[in-house]
């Protein structure tokens, strides 16, 4: 705990050309605790966190890339070139269940995190085979949502409308579905080797991962569906 | 300077959290019950066929329920720790609002600037 305090201090001071003095003290203080045990925990922590930041840029830019499909679908939805329109196709009964397996899906993503944090290996496992239960019902009934689509003719080349509404959320289904692989493999990793530094650094990009794509999935249920109803 | 950080950092409703890395269970179940909500009242107004202005109470739901992810599943706060991932959110949620509204700006003005009927007509007179 000490150790902690002590690097985010020294670290806060290091950014701050002003509290020179400040961290002169820090770093005496570090020097003084400084045997090799100190400089591995801050030397695992610096990883830890630096992984977490990487993942998290790759995410935004991820978020730019849907930036880049939902305005495209905001442009293009009222083109349906005299096929059929939203309101028209879509089955809300059925777009607020897949809502929510993929709510319940993100918090027992993070009943999986807290089973991480408090080193249980067997409920880690547990939690995270309920979110891929989840997650695959959510993949299922897309796919099931797209195959019915496609039967009664309305398939991405119908319209300008269904181009860009397929493309918009099949590549939300494809993360999504990438997203369990990702789980599967984590699965495997800590049943194989347990709750490691590098597993738990992989299980927070995964908890990250997912939540995120439940974020993505309120724009699609509120922008593509919701709003292609009311309209 | 110290002063303003530590206020920023109290001000998180976990501000007082040393470490990001132990989200509590307290704050998944908040946060799950406040999705729930979010998420059931816009599809109810419209599945009930609500004409109060549903448009905008979509949107505004939709805006209520990323920020609840954001803070109580992504847990991104306003500590120390935290400040590049809030950052580099803050500059995504520009950007893609640059992207959004920009697209839908541009692309109005063009088609009311050039509807069909319009174009077709130039091409006619044109021809003519």
């Amino acid at each position: 705990m000490s150790n902690e305090t002590l690097v985010m201090h020294n670290g806060a001071a290091a950014l701050k050309p002003g509290y020179a003095d400040h961290a002169a003290d820090a770093l005496r203080d570090l020097r003084q605790s400084g045997d090799a045990v100190d400089f591995q925990v801050e030397h695992h922590h610096d990883v830890a966190s630096t992984i977490q930041l990487g993942f998290w840029i790759y995410l935004m830019s991820d978020c730019l890339l849907f930036s880049g499909l939902f305005a495209t679908y905001a442009v293009l939805h009222g083109h349906t070139a005299g096929g059929p329109s939203g309101a028209q196709l879509f089955d809300l009964p059925n777009v607020l269940t897949e809502t929510m397996f993929l709510l319940f899906s993100s918090f027992t993503c993070g009943l999986a995190t807290l089973a991480m944090n408090a080193n249980n290996r067997n409920a880690t496992v547990g939690w995270l085979g309920v979110t891929f239960l989840l997650g695959a019902g959510f993949v299922t009934m897309e796919v099931r949502e797209f195959a019915h689509l496609v039967a009664i003719g309305a398939g991405p080349s119908h319209s300008a409308f269904l181009s860009s509404f397929f493309t918009l959320v099949a590549t939300h289904g494809l993360h999504v579905t990438c997203g369990l692989i990702f789980m599967v493999v984590m699965m495997v990793a800590v049943m194989r080797k347990g709750l490691t530094e590098t597993n738990r650094a992989r299980l927070n990009c995964l908890s990250l991962f997912w939540h995120f794509l439940d974020i993505i999935w309120v724009g699609v249920f509120s922008l593509v569906y919701l709003f292609g109803v009311a309209h | 300077m110290n002063v303003a950080n530590e206020t920023l950092a109290g001000h998180g409703p976990h501000g007082t959290h040393g470490s990001g890395h132990s989200p509590s269970q307290k704050q998944y179940i908040i946060g799950f019950v406040l999705a729930i909500l979010l998420t059931a009242v816009p599809f109810a107004l419209v599945m009930g066929h609500s004409d109060i202005g549903t448009g905008v109470l979509i949107a505004a739901f939709a805006v209520a329920q990323i920020v609840v992810h954001v803070v109580y599943f992504l847990h991104v706060n306003r500590s120390e720790e935290q400040r590049w991932n809030l950052t580099a959110l803050l500059y995504t949620v520009l950007m893609v609002g640059i992207i959004m509204i920009g697209s839908l700006w541009i692309m109005h003005h063009l088609s009311s600037s050039m509807t069909p009927g319009a174009m077709h007509h130039a091409v006619w007179t044109g021809q003519h």
